[in-house]
């Protein structure tokens, strides 16, 4: 995608963030590792503190081992979950959005929508999987999840991913600040709670990544 | 020959159609656009893959613009 030639007009609706660009992900990433690490290290420590002083504390031990488990998992999940289909399914608009929709995308990333209801779109912060009511960001070894909609709720679904992939690439860190940004952490936490359907887009994503960005095209 | 479409509830409908030498059908698109803009739509013109121009004027040249919603953090 090329710069933005204006920003998103839905910036109005929120003035006091700062706009999103690759320096605040990477400040994410490391919040979100910071976060992550001090929910984790003091159940482990406490585990294996109780453990030291009586082996008889086993079970409150593994409760903590299951706290330093579960809490970076329920992130992991809330962080998926915006990429999962959501809303009506209106099944005969649907086929002329899929139709539009395809228009809108290459041959590949076409096939990637239609079998894992993704569209993949390389921009210059990273590699962006577009679904219903929501995006993942995958930037080399993290990936970063936005909840994100179109107003209109009776969309057919494609309708929905059209908005979003719209709004991305007329301006994609006005797209990134409009979001909210709902999880960032390793592609492996994310990929286990996605849809079995959707993981194949996000190993895509993931090997996008590391490619450089090809030429333009302008096809439609 | 350039096509104003908006995204809807039907999966999406043509509003107008018109050619850079068809000035009627051209004033008739324009009419449309505005209509749409006073709704609450915006007018993107999509540029092919990875590309696409937020407009405030319809482009007479343009094969192709879209009127889309608003979006919103969810």
């Amino acid at each position: 995608m090329e710069a933005a030639s204006a920003p998103l007009p839905e910036l109005a609706s929120v003035p006091w963030r700062g706009r999103e660009n690759a320096s605040t992900l990477r400040r994410r990433e490391r919040l979100w590792s910071l976060y992550t690490t001090a929910h984790v290290v003091p159940f482990i420590a406490a585990a294996a503190g109780l453990m030291y002083l009586n082996v008889l504390a086993g079970p409150v031990a593994f409760v903590a081992l299951m706290h330093a488990w579960v809490i970076p998992e329920l992130y992991a999940f809330r962080g998926a979950s915006v990429v999962r289909p959501k809303g009506p399914r209106h099944e005969q608009a649907e086929k002329v959005a899929q139709g539009f929709l395809g228009d809108l995308l290459g041959h590949d990333a076409r096939d990637l929508q239609r079998d894992t209801g993704l569209a993949l779109e390389r921009g210059k912060l990273g590699t962006w999987l577009v679904g219903e009511a929501g995006a993942l960001l995958v930037r080399e070894k993290r990936v970063h999840c936005f909840c994100v909609q179109a107003t209109d709720r009776d969309l057919p679904p494609s309708d929905r991913v059209a908005h979003l992939l719209l709004a991305l690439r007329t301006d994609e860190e006005g797209f990134a600040t409009v979001a909210n940004h709902a999880f960032a952490g390793a592609p492996w936490r994310v990929r286990r709670r996605l849809d079995r359907d959707m993981r194949p887009a996000l190993e895509k994503a993931l090997a996008a990544s590391v490619r450089p960005l090809p030429q333009p095209s302008r096809s439609l | 020959m350039g096509r104003l479409i908006r995204m809807d509830s039907s999966g999406h409908s043509t509003l107008a159609d018109w050619s850079a030498t068809d000035e009627r059908a051209y004033d008739a698109a324009l009419e449309a656009f505005r209509r749409e803009l006073e709704e609450g739509y915006i007018a993107v013109v999509s540029e092919g893959e990875g590309h696409a121009t937020q407009v405030s004027e319809l482009p007479p040249d343009a094969e192709l613009v879209i009127m889309r919603r608003p979006i919103a953090g969810g």
